[in-house]
């Protein structure tokens, strides 16, 4: 038989069998042949602007094997002359125009680029150094972006507008002046950024990282007079491991309190212990909810991503929102106010570091409602990255180190609190305690499996005990944006809704080491292991954890309690930018006073709602009624297709022009002045 | 008029043609003739007749018109623009050249009531005898006299704002008996025997093309008219589109119904407003008409097109990029496959066909493949329209048969060079094609000959070199192009160029190596074998085309330091005349280097090794002391 009857490919003269391999990447891995990419993930669409993975086809030429199908008979071979001429020249390319100061790099042997470098032996760039210098951002807590080491592989614009449904990157300008770049050049902390860094883990050089806090937790721990106190999340516990050649998933839960302890910490806790009080709190928040029917679906909260996402952009569901703190939240609240009275340590000398998965902690531990007299709840967060290269910097064989137990009172999460760190885990968790809080029963089969898994979407109904509760577990902001749009139009229905950002959950964060070219395997491989570490506890529900309940006892006396409140629960507001602010032009001195303002977004603007504020302004001149009118300009009132639209005090006026404008100034400006004479 | 069915349209088109007058004063409203002042030419023509009473409209009875009346028509472009505004007056088939507005009393004085030339007025060439030879008729005018017009056979001769002179030419006949007669499948039968091949530039069978994506299954298809010409110095599409809107309509609803589409887009830049304005006017028209939109000629066909603007990016002529840019993306480029055949627009089936493919198409469904066949090669069947340019006597739009050669084209056609120079080389296919030198003046025109030699059919721009232009010099401009319109998702074209551009520039300010060279060299066949797309492919043409056939003018400038054509500033040389030199240390001042020395009484001297060319002092100097010398080699 003829090899394109038999469908195989002959790869670098291996006859490899096809098996529904979506392209020759995938096929080569099958011989052994690990084709090399920049731009490939299998979680993003296929871009083939790498030229990386370069192979040549017999008949075909060169061909990018990210985006080429493997058709049977085809002849691949992976390393000739002509494969790799053009695969060092792009290698020495891409070098030229990179920042080439590896040895102080935040990536340094972390790096893609280098590696390629040193695999292609690359000994010399014959083609200059780059010689422009653009500004690093460093504008936010949560990511450094220099565009300097941009190789402009677009993973990071794949990543936003893919997973998160976002999108604040993509290309600029043309040729030689391209760049990846929030709109206008703007910085981080200016465009809709979440801080998750799903970016940041995709980037294969140091164009995006963490923000390093490692310095400032160095600081900490050598200063003998703080009292530096660490939680850790569930998530990271599977992963530190890998970058000390331990497989992915293996819990190194002792070894992380151990090496921390060998740094200098002084007491080590689990903030599987807080998200405990994260499920009492926020089951008991459901049941209330659910007894009056009111505010339901309850979205959790535990995600900083989803939460901020949220208040951007669903003003009206933040009411929804469980108003339980995050695990990290609740541990550094705990810290502040308990702890350092069991201590005996005043709080100026009291250090709180978090060791988390996650970079959006970092935002979500400087935001005001967790700063109390310019102290924050959490002092410095770190993320497992950042963890790792302490743990380097601190020269210690962590494979070698022995399991040191988490300090008490507070030691235990349970097994329900460890979920925490994968998608599903939250919902699993607060399961857990609904059913036997609502029955009265106990729960025998702890394990939830409807809830676990990778779908982007996943649907359980639960019955406790004739009251049948809807639940939906969504992660990624993008699959979460369509899943809420389904409910905002009742196309789906649910009590309670799990959002994480991150693919995987806090498995999949941002601040996670990274694991390429197998990521997807990797993130089941931790999520794996956060199971066995469930399977492995001894107590497997927040409600049977002593530590929780001792904490009841001596300071919040029962969940729901005012100090609960006071302590675990938080508030959210608004962060809609733009739309909700008025740029007032005229000021009504009067008390008796109508507010009028004119849209002025793009589309109103184009419809000329320039003219019709000037021409408002005119006309309150010419009836006399300057002082007892507020004019403003708004930004957009989300008519667009109506526009122009005004504003006349609450109620929204569309189809505004020039030609109705005096009618409209008459009927239904004026009549709100003569109401109160 | 709406045409309810096909006999309507034939009766109508019958009727027209013995109503259309013979008799008409042509104008070139063309954008060259246009920006030349066509227009005041057109209403001084205009205010003449009416005042003579000697104009009628196109659509009077012929019966009724004496010798001297004349219809005015506003055509599109008639070819050389750089002679314009032009003229023309029928049936006689008389050309006038560079017409003022005051000419034309004299033109409807003379040549309209009498039949007499107005010699001073048209194309002329004086002899190496010294005798002046006139060419008053267009069909005596070598410009004309090899070329073959297909494709521009309406251009210039029909007002292209107006449907009925389209008609009046079988204008949708061709659509008519498409979907009156053939099966979508005879369409494309007939398209694949004609050879058509992809005017755009890449010359894939359009047969073919069309064939793809009519196997593909898909709710909806599209069909795309790429519109989007963007090589300096070409202009082939956009003369067409605006002197022949409706033939290139025509065909696109042709090539909807081959494939099973019933959209259709036209991309057309922005840069060309006339265009946008003709072809909108000619869409309008053809939907009264009943010849777009729903049930067209009754056959129950429904076909709508829209015009998408494009914002002028190069690479936005790729197909990929193109469809990325009507989603409303960034003109990027997508990897293929999968090919626009099988996902193109918004997902779907998607045949993108140049503007001049498209215009093809109806002639060929009216008078069939094989006649088609009569013109052009075995395997370049047809015509090929060129911008032809540079340093060529005659610049303008032409259009000639496949498999012509280089010279009847640049020395026939386009009249030889200007000012009696050599000619030394012609960029074919713009900044993606390659450079010719002489050796290859008897090639003949057609895709496989073409690439043969290293360069392309392109889209139709042939820039004509003479002895003065620097070889280098054009390399590095088409390299700036490029580069500067690299849409840069892709290393090698976005990096590869931009390093291709500094080596050149180097080499042009007589600071490269023999190394830089070779690596040029290297880094073009990266470029050329691993770019994504298009334009990244062949972008070093012009690089690797020069290097292969003008290498020793590289060499001259990187070894010797020594530019042939003298173009290149840097390899000049800036010496004092002592003889000449007042010593009043003008030059010394001006100098921005310091490199000038002397004093009063002695003559000031320029060090060589320091001067960076500027020219200041060449300036400066009050008693033309200073002279340029250009490095030859062997005095370096």
């Amino acid at each position: 038989m003829r090899d394109a009857e038999k469908k195989v490919v002959i790869v670098d003269g291996q006859e490899i069998p096809l098996e529904g391999e979506k392209n020759i990447l995938e096929v080569a891995k099958k011989a052994n042949i690990d084709i090399p990419t920049f731009c490939y993930h299998s979680d993003l669409s296929v871009y083939g602007a790498c030229r990386m993975c370069l192979v040549e086809v017999e008949g075909r030429g060169l061909m990018p094997s990210c985006s080429t199908p493997p058709e049977p008979g085809m002849v691949i071979r992976t390393n000739t002359p002509r494969v790799l001429e053009a695969r060092k020249m792009i290698v020495e390319l891409y070098l030229a125009n990179h920042d080439r100061d590896c040895t102080v790099c935040e990536r340094n042997l972390n790096c893609r680029l280098q590696e390629m470098a040193s695999r292609m032996g690359i000994t010399r760039v014959r083609f200059g150094e780059r010689t422009e210098k653009d500004p690093k951002d460093d504008s936010t807590f949560a990511l450094v972006r220099d565009p300097n080491r941009c190789i402009l592989c677009g993973d990071c614009v794949r990543a936003c507008r893919e997973i998160e449904g976002i999108g604040i990157y993509d290309f600029t300008h043309r040729g030689a002046r391209a760049r990846v770049e929030p709109a206008f050049g703007k910085k981080l902390s200016e465009v809709e950024c979440v801080y998750c860094g799903q970016c940041a883990i995709r980037c294969p050089t140091a164009a995006l990282v963490v923000r390093s806090e490692v310095d400032a937790a160095w600081k900490a721990v050598l200063d003998p007079e703080k009292f530096v106190v660490a939680q850790i999340a569930p998530a990271v516990r599977v992963a530190i491991g890998e970058a000390f050649g331990l497989p992915p998933g293996e819990i190194t839960t002792g070894k992380i309190v151990a090496a921390l302890k060998k740094i200098g910490f002084d007491r080590v806790y689990d903030t599987s212990f807080s998200a405990d009080l994260v499920v009492i709190e926020e089951a008991e928040e459901f049941f209330r909810r659910l007894q009056n029917n009111s505010r339901l679906p309850q979205f959790t909260s535990c995600c900083p991503s989803w939460v901020v996402f949220a208040e951007r952009n669903y003003p009206f569901y933040l009411e929804h929102l469980s108003s339980v703190r995050s695990p990290q939240q609740v541990f550094g609240s705990v810290i502040r106010n308990f702890v350092s009275r069991m201590e005996n340590v005043p709080n100026e000398r009291l250090v709180s570091v978090s060791i988390m998965p996650c970079v959006a902690k970092k935002f979500e531990a400087r935001r005001a409602e967790y700063v109390h007299d310019e102290v924050p709840d959490v002092d410095i967060v770190l993320s497992a990255q950042e963890t790792i290269k302490m743990i380097k910097m601190a020269n210690i064989d962590f494979r070698e180190l022995d399991p040191i137990p988490f300090d008490t009172p507070l030691s235990a999460g349970s097994g329900a609190g460890v979920l925490f760190g994968v998608t599903g885990g939250v919902t699993e968790a607060v399961l857990r305690y609904a059913y036997e809080r609502l029955t009265g029963k106990e729960l025998k089969e702890v394990e939830f499996k409807t809830v676990r898994g990778f779908e982007a979407v996943r649907e359980a109904e639960v019955d406790f005990d004739g009251r049948l509760v809807r639940v939906a577990i969504v992660h990624g902001l993008a699959h979460a944006q369509r899943l809420i749009q389904e409910v905002r139009e009742g196309k789906r229905s649910y009590d309670f809704i799990e959002v994480m950002n991150c693919p995987g959950g806090c498995i999949g964060g941002g601040g996670m080491p990274l694991a390429y070219p197998d990521y997807q395997t990797v993130l089941r491989k931790r999520a794996e292991g956060l199971y066995n570490a469930d399977r492995l506890s001894p107590v497997r529900k927040a409600q049977d954890n002593p530590a929780v309940k001792l904490l009841y006892e001596r300071w919040l006396k029962h969940p729901g309690s005012e100090l609960a409140e006071r302590y675990l629960h938080t508030h959210y507001y608004s962060r809609r930018r733009i739309s909700n602010e008025v740029i007032r032009i005229q000021e009504a001195k009067s008390a008796r006073k109508v507010d009028v303002a004119v849209c002025v977004g793009t589309s109103c603007y184009l419809k000329g709602s320039y003219n019709i504020l000037q021409r408002l302004l005119k006309m309150a001149k010419e009836y006399g009624v300057e002082d007892r009118i507020s004019i403003g300009a708004t930004f957009c009132l989300e008519r667009c297709a109506k526009g122009p639209n005004i504003r006349v005090n609450e109620e929204i006026v569309s189809g505004v022009g020039e030609e109705n404008l005096k009618e409209i100034f008459e009927n239904l400006i004026l009549p709100h002045l003569q109401e109160v004479r | 008029m709406k045409f309810a069915t096909r006999s309507d349209l034939e009766e109508y088109i019958g009727s027209l043609k013995k109503q259309q007058q013979e008799q008409r004063v042509l104008v070139c409203m063309g954008t060259g003739c246009l920006a030349k002042g066509a227009e005041a030419v057109y209403r001084r023509f205009a205010e003449v007749l009416a005042r003579e009473g000697l104009e009628v409209s196109l659509a009077l009875e012929r019966e009724d018109v004496t010798e001297q009346h004349f219809a005015l028509c506003s055509t599109g472009c008639m070819g050389i623009c750089e002679t314009g505004p032009r003229v023309r007056v029928e049936p006689h088939g008389i050309q006038y050249l560079r017409v003022r507005p005051d000419d034309v009393e004299e033109i409807v004085e003379e040549t309209l009531k009498k039949g007499n030339i107005v010699y001073r007025l048209v194309q002329s060439e004086v002899l190496p005898d010294g005798r002046v030879q006139h060419w008053p008729l267009i069909k005596d005018d070598p410009f004309y006299r090899k070329q073959v017009r297909l494709v521009l056979r309406n251009c210039g001769t029909i007002d292209p704002e107006n449907l009925d002179e389209y008609l009046a030419r079988d204008g949708y006949l061709a659509l008519a008996k498409v979907l009156t007669e053939m099966t979508p499948e005879d369409v494309i039968g007939e398209i694949m025997k004609s050879g058509l091949r992809g005017r755009g530039g890449g010359g894939f069978p359009t047969g073919r093309k069309w064939q793809f994506a009519r196997m593909v299954k898909a709710d909806k298809k599209y069909v795309i008219c790429n519109g989007d010409e963007g090589d300096p110095g070409a202009f082939m599409n956009r003369c067409l589109m605006e002197g022949d809107p409706h033939a290139v309509l025509e065909g696109l609803v042709i090539a909807g119904y081959a494939i099973g589409a019933q959209e259709g887009y036209i991309y057309v830049r922005a840069e060309y407003p006339l265009a946008v304005k003709r072809l909108r006017k000619a869409i309008q028209d053809a939907y009264q008409a009943g010849l777009l939109g729903e049930n067209i000629l009754g056959t129950g066909f429904c076909f709508d097109i829209r015009i998408k603007e494009g914002a002028g990016a190069f690479v936005c002529g790729e197909e990929t990029a193109l469809i990325a840019s009507i989603e409303g993306k960034r003109g990027m480029p997508n990897p293929r496959p999968p090919y626009p055949a099988q996902k193109g627009l918004f997902g779907k089936p998607t045949v993108i066909n140049n503007v001049e493919t498209l215009a093809n198409v109806p002639a060929i469904i009216l008078y069939g493949a094989e006649w088609f066949r009569s013109f052009g090669t075995a395997t370049s069947p047809g015509t090929k329209t060129f911008a032809l340019t540079g340093k060529v006597k005659n610049t303008g739009l032409v259009e000639v048969p496949m498999g012509i050669t280089l010279r009847e084209l640049i020395f026939d056609v386009g009249g030889g060079i200007q000012n009696g120079k050599r000619f030394k080389a012609v960029q074919i296919g713009g900044p993606s094609g390659g450079c010719l030198p002489e050796a290859f003046l008897d090639l003949p025109v057609d895709y496989d000959s073409l690439c043969g030699a290293g360069a392309i059919m392109g889209s139709g721009g042939l820039v004509v070199l003479d002895e003065d232009t620097c070889i280098v010099e054009v390399a590095r401009f088409f390299m700036s192009f490029t580069q500067s319109e690299s849409c840069g998702k892709c290393v090698p074209c976005r990096e590869g160029t931009k390093h291709m551009l500094n080596i050149l520039q180097k080499i042009v300010d007589g600071k490269a190596t023999l190394e830089d060279l070779a690596l040029l060299e290297e880094t073009a066949l990266v470029v050329k074998d691993a770019s994504l797309c298009g334009l990244g492919k062949t972008a070093p043409n012009p690089v690797l085309t020069t290097l292969r056939y003008f290498r020793d003018e590289y060499i001259d400038h990187v070894v010797h330091k020594v530019c042939p054509a003298q173009v290149c500033q840097a390899m000049r040389e800036f010496w004092i005349d002592p003889e000449k030199c007042r010593t009043c240390g003008k030059c010394a001042r001006v100098c921005p280097v310091s490199c000038i020395s002397g004093r009063p009484k002695v003559p000031y001297v320029i060090d060589q090794a320091k001067c960076i060319k500027c020219g200041s002092c060449f300036e400066a100097c009050p008693f033309d002391a200073i002279v340029i010398k250009w490095r030859r080699k062997g005095n370096a």
